[in-house]
């Protein structure tokens, strides 16, 4: 188990008043906010912020972590660090629980979760498990087609003995067909398990899709950019295409732009309506090296008249 | 390790109290989300209201904005429209930059 440095997470001295904990303690919930702050460790960094001011915001438990830090932990970093036995003799913890479904670190648990507290919260009506909630990233592909997939997830699990810790699970989920970002997923039962004989609650997962090379969803519409090239783009005609469903003909109209976009109706994320794909043309030179090929391009600079700075004034 | 693969649906079209559920919210609070406009379920009565698509993530959103930071729902309707703003800006300019 790691230790936690309370007072450095919050960045304030280890003297600082109850006022001076709550300013930095809101200053880093608005920071880190996951909701806000699009950063990998936002998230991990919300948690610790918030698990810190649990404890420094509560005269009890902050003298309890006080006396606990005058024996400073072994080994560098804090790693493998133990609480000595008895180390909260003397104090009696009457603060109330944290919030509905935060969890902490095994550090916290280990030091301020009394038994059951948990347990006797998560319930709804009778005997009911808590829903739970996660986040998971799929691919582009996975959502056209629809897969079985193993995914990794982090969620609380609830021991024999009623304490709850946090625990990384795969779990087997079928992706439905046509799932969108920003969409959920429900998995009946597969939530925190009634203590009570109920049913479990449900786990429900938040899609988000892993950044692909190609494609950009938005809703159930994919934005590509389409190379041709520049004889494509002046005489017009068919270009072979890739979709997550296979490849497609598309027609280019003669005298195409660069940036005008072509759009394929129904070929986006199945659903109903299915959405469009929107490819972006995007007119690519070629990279000429050979006599021949400087060749074609001193014979069209002589036969076309064109001035592409025509526009420009001066 | 269990194999089997677990029935899963995508949640879509809510009821008030199924919303309330999915994101542990008070109806008092859904309520006043409807009446500054962050969420609009279809149906005309609070009873026929449903949540679809991307009013469901908002008002996941909403909440924790709320819980988190003590926003109230003038404040909650201001930073995500903000943030959707900031997203779609980001989109765009994740086009220039390569994968």
């Amino acid at each position: 188990m790691e230790f936690k440095d309370y007072y450095e997470i919050l960045g304030v001295k280890r003297d600082a008043s109850a006022d001076e904990i709550k300013k930095a303690f809101r200053k880093g919930a608005r920071k880190y906010h996951p909701d806000v702050n699009t950063d990998a460790d936002a998230e991990v960094k919300f948690k610790d912020v918030n698990e810190a001011y649990e404890v420094l915001k509560d005269p009890e438990r902050r003298a309890a972590y006080d006396q606990l830090g005058k024996t400073p932990p072994p080994g560098a970093g804090g790693a493998g660090f133990q609480p000595p036995p008895g180390w909260d003799g003397g104090f009696e913890f009457t603060g109330a629980a944290p919030e509905d479904d935060s969890v902490f670190s095994d550090f916290f648990e280990s030091l301020f979760r009394r038994g059951d507290a948990r347990a006797s919260r998560g319930g709804m009506g009778a005997g009911r498990g808590a829903d739970t909630h996660a986040k998971v990233e799929i691919s582009i592909e996975d959502a056209y087609r629809g897969a079985s997939r193993t995914l990794r997830i982090r969620a609380p699990v609830v021991n024999p003995d009623g304490t709850v810790t946090v625990k990384d699970r795969n779990i087997a989920v079928h992706i439905p067909k046509g799932v969108q970002e920003g969409q959920h997923i429900r998995l009946a039962g597969q939530g925190t398990p009634s203590l009570g004989g109920g049913s479990a609650g449900d786990l429900f997962l938040e899609i988000s899709f892993a950044a692909h090379p190609v494609y950009r969803a938005s809703g159930r519409d994919l934005h590509l950019d389409l190379p041709i090239a520049p004889w494509e783009a002046a005489l017009g005609g068919h270009v072979v295409m890739p979709t997550p469903a296979g490849k497609v003909e598309l027609r280019i109209p003669k005298n195409a732009r660069s940036g005008q976009k072509m759009r394929l109706k129904g070929k986006g994320l199945p659903g109903k309506p299915p959405g469009d794909i929107y490819a972006t043309l995007k007119i690519v030179n070629p990279n000429v090296t050979t006599d021949e090929g400087r060749r074609f391009f001193e014979d069209m600079a002589k036969a076309m008249p064109f001035d592409p700075r025509a526009n420009l004034g001066g | 390790m269990k194999r089997a693969t677990h029935q899963s649906e995508i949640v879509d079209a809510l009821s008030l109290q199924d919303l309330c559920r999915f994101c542990h919210a008070d109806e008092d609070w859904v309520i006043e989300l409807v009446e500054y406009g962050v969420l609009e379920p279809k149906g005309t009565h609070v009873e026929s209201w449903r949540f679809r698509g991307a009013n469901i993530v908002r008002a996941k959103k909403a909440r924790r904005l709320n819980r988190d930071l003590g926003i109230n729902a003038a404040g909650v309707a201001m930073v995500i429209e903000l943030l959707e703003e900031r997203d779609e800006i980001r989109r765009r300019l994740s086009r220039y930059e390569p994968v």
